[in-house]
């Protein structure tokens, strides 16, 4: 039997530091998506209770001291770094831990280079720490959260990390350039 | 042109995908006649006024969204989750629907 090599989406081309940004992958945590059975809303809301969590609203993260949980479409969340204990049988629970690539990008002006890839105002006023949205990254679908002032994560399809990175890369860079022209 | 999604307010048309006119969600009944099947794909009436169109939140939250616009003003009046038509609550996504989208609540003129 073939011996696989296990490998995260961005090994091999992150982390990267251009000017003050700093783009990196976090430590792998698992990623469960949770999709409340017909009627079961209130029943998954105090399962994700019980892990010091709650329902997200829509575009908004819930996070605890053991991980997160972020609004991820339509009557979908995912759950982050921990198990979706207390919710089989009332919510669709799917493991997507090695489905999406999970990319931090942070530092001072991070709004600045994702304002040429999303279009969407990701301001600290429309968009505080905490919110997320199902959104484009360029022509990605991606989901982007802010989990800190300073910090965003953007989870992309597993087989567009590359591409993200790259897309990334190119704003991050044209951005350093931008600020040396501006202020030497 | 912006659309305003009923969960996550309002975004950039590009977003979305268009798929017609709303009668495009009415499926005739099983066993229906081969005119409701007939009307159902091919007949669309061409108001001058308002009319009722489907799109889908693709590259955003997933929902279809029934968008009332005006064909002559193109101004749109109203966005509501397909779901909700009839007054149903979405299946296993009651809890989702809380947030009052950003913005006015109302879409903008191209």
């Amino acid at each position: 039997m073939a011996s696989l090599i296990a490998k995260t989406p961005c090994a091999g081309i992150l982390p990267l530091k251009i000017g003050q940004l700093r783009l990196e992958e976090p430590a792998p945590a698992p990623i469960t998506s949770i999709a409340p059975f017909s009627g079961k809303d209130r029943a998954v809301a105090s399962a994700l209770k019980a892990l010091g969590l709650g329902w997200p609203a829509p575009d908004r993260a819930v996070t605890g001291a053991a991980g997160a949980c972020l609004w991820s479409g339509r009557g979908q969340a995912f759950l982050l770094g921990v198990a979706p204990e207390g919710m089989a049988g009332i919510a669709a629970l799917t493991d997507q831990s090695d489905g999406w690539a999970r990319i931090a990008l942070e530092g001072p002006g991070a709004e600045a280079v994702l304002a040429r890839l999303v279009a969407l105002d990701i301001g600290a006023a429309a968009f505080p720490a905490g919110s997320t949205a199902r959104t484009g990254l360029g022509h990605m679908m991606a989901l982007l959260w802010r989990s800190a002032p300073e910090r965003f994560e953007i989870f992309v399809f597993r087989s567009m990390a590359r591409t993200a990175v790259h897309e990334l890369e190119t704003a991050m860079r044209a951005c350093a350039a931008r600020a040396v022209v501006d202020h030497g | 042109m912006r659309i305003t999604c009923p969960l996550c307010g309002q975004r950039d048309r590009r977003e979305f995908t268009c798929y017609g006119d709303a009668v495009y969600a009415d499926r005739p009944a099983e066993g229906a006649g081969p005119g409701a099947w007939d009307a159902y794909l091919h007949l669309r009436d061409n108001p001058a006024g308002e009319t009722r169109d489907l799109w889908y939140h693709e590259m955003g939250c997933s929902a279809w969204i029934e968008v009332t616009r005006d064909t002559v003003t193109h101004e749109i009046a109203a966005t509501r989750l397909l779901a909700e038509r009839g007054g149903a609550r979405p299946s296993g996504g009651g809890i989702s629907a809380t947030k009052k989208p950003r913005g006015s609540g109302r879409g903008t003129r191209t």
